[in-house]
């Protein structure tokens, strides 16, 4: 039963193995799942949030996942809007990895609710003057994107494709596909922008409030900037960590070659920006409001200006360098590092982005405040990596991810 | 969510945001629609036998 549902022409590990791995990492699923389920029964009041922290570890994994999942909009915006046919050996795994993270973000969300019963009060009583709103419309809209893109991927398994209607209905999906790739660009523009736009509007949080640009704060665009230039960064470090995994090559490299270098002038550019954006709020926003840049950065290790170090410098121009430098680039050691820095990179701005805010003092009184996740946080964060790897395991296995395999990977017969 | 909905206002806002949100859906939806049915139009036509055209 098993052999007979895996793609013709490629070697997969024995079943027992494959059993063997979905069983421990879904034993960390279900560690997550009843964390879920404390914190939907017993309420919020177990984590670590107060009245200072209104958003809790998952938030900021949440806001982190999106990011990395940035890679599926950009590669599909690149491989059916812009023609960058190359990228089809690669575009089935940056599906997969988008569907993994956004239907994380929407578990994630789900938890963040509290009361499951009521999450589709967030479309019927839609509180229009609410980025979050945008967010939530754009986040449900793009998973079903990804849903339709990663719909083909399933009917090609070996036996779903010999029904005549999946095989037809994988065709014209493929067909059309230009049109559902373009929507989730243009959704994801939105709901990766009002992701920053929330904290570039907290004129209460001087720490993320940012200047306009007609309605939008520059926040709104560095988000979507930084999904579209860490997000493939992650498709390839994925790709890669499922190579050395499988012990397999799984996409030629002047595949990887190619989506390297744009992601790498996107990180570029995007580096840029954020370097001006830090330059004009330190020394024109944030003064204007009363504050300094030390002001933001000093009287706690946890966030002192090793932070911003790290996120402009060692996460952003080190890899951006890498990408673009074409000797650097293809050597294989540096271009992972690259690809690593930038993801933990996108990870870091989050980060700051949505707890650091809240931890300076605003008023004379205050206090730094420091937040320490409770573990209910720590699982329900954990949970969905325990759910992308479940994925990726049923994936690989069944499914006809990377078309270059079988050439790669000849199978003696 | 809908104009027959008891909080829907005629304003920019409900239009921009359900307009948007609309617009996405039927998108999808009328997208998934013509796929489905232009397959099982092509099925019946080959008899239930398939085609391939990859």
């Amino acid at each position: 039963m098993d052999s007979a549902l895996i793609p013709e022409g490629v070697k997969r590990c024995p079943f027992w193995q494959f059993l063997l791995a979905l069983a421990v990492t879904g034993a960390v699923l279900l560690w997550g799942v009843y964390a879920m389920l404390l914190c939907w029964f017993k309420g919020l009041n177990i984590t670590g949030m107060n009245d200072y922290y209104g958003f809790a570890l998952w938030i900021w994994a949440d806001l982190a996942v999106i990011a990395l999942g940035g890679g599926a909009f950009f590669t599909g915006l690149l491989k059916y809007v812009i023609g960058k046919d190359e990228l089809k050996n690669l575009i089935n795994y940056a599906v997969l990895i988008g569907f993994i993270c956004y239907s994380s973000a929407l578990l994630i969300l789900a938890i963040d609710v509290g009361q499951p019963l009521r999450n589709w009060f967030i479309f019927w009583h839609a509180n229009v003057h609410s980025m979050l709103t945008e967010v939530a419309f754009c986040l449900s809209c793009y998973f079903g994107v990804l849903c339709v893109e990663y719909l083909p991927l399933v009917l090609e398994n070996r036996q779903a494709d010999r029904i005549p209607f999946f095989h037809n209905l994988t065709h014209n999906l493929h067909e059309i596909m230009a049109v559902f790739a373009a929507t989730g660009a243009f959704l994801s523009f939105f709901h990766q922008g009002s992701l920053g736009g929330v904290a570039g509007v907290l004129f209460g949080r001087p720490f993320g409030y940012r200047e306009h640009i007609l309605i939008w704060p520059f926040t709104f665009f560095l988000f979507t900037w930084s999904a579209a230039a860490c997000g493939p960064c992650f498709t390839i470090f994925i790709t890669r960590l499922t190579e050395k995994i499988t012990g397999k090559r799984l996409v030629k490299p002047e595949v990887i070659h190619l989506l390297a270098k744009i992601a790498g002038w996107m990180l570029t550019t995007y580096i840029i920006a954020k370097i001006c954006d830090t330059l004009y709020w330190a020394f024109s926003t944030a003064p204007a409001m009363g504050f300094t840049l030390s002001h933001f950065y000093t009287n706690n290790s946890l966030y002192g200006y090793w932070i911003l170090f790290a996120e402009i410098v060692v996460c952003g121009i080190v890899p951006a360098v890498v990408l673009i430098t074409r000797g650097l680039r293809e050597r294989p050691g540096l271009l992972f590092a690259a690809v690593t820095l930038a993801s933990i990179g996108v990870c870091l701005n989050r980060w700051v982005m949505v707890l650091q805010v809240l931890a300076p003092p605003v008023m004379p009184f205050d206090q730094w405040a420091l937040y320490m996740p409770t573990w209910p946080e720590v699982a329900t964060t954990i949970l969905p990596v325990a759910y992308g790897v479940i994925m990726v395991l049923i994936s690989y296995r069944y499914l006809p991810i990377f078309p270059q395999e079988k050439e790669l990977n000849p199978v003696e017969s | 969510m809908l104009p027959f909905s008891f909080e829907w206002i005629w304003d920019v806002g409900h239009m921009v945001f359900h307009g948007g949100l609309w617009y996405a859906l039927s998108i999808i939806g009328i997208g998934l629609t013509y796929c489905i049915v232009k397959a099982a139009i092509d099925s019946a036509k080959a008899g239930g036998g398939g085609h391939h055209h990859h």
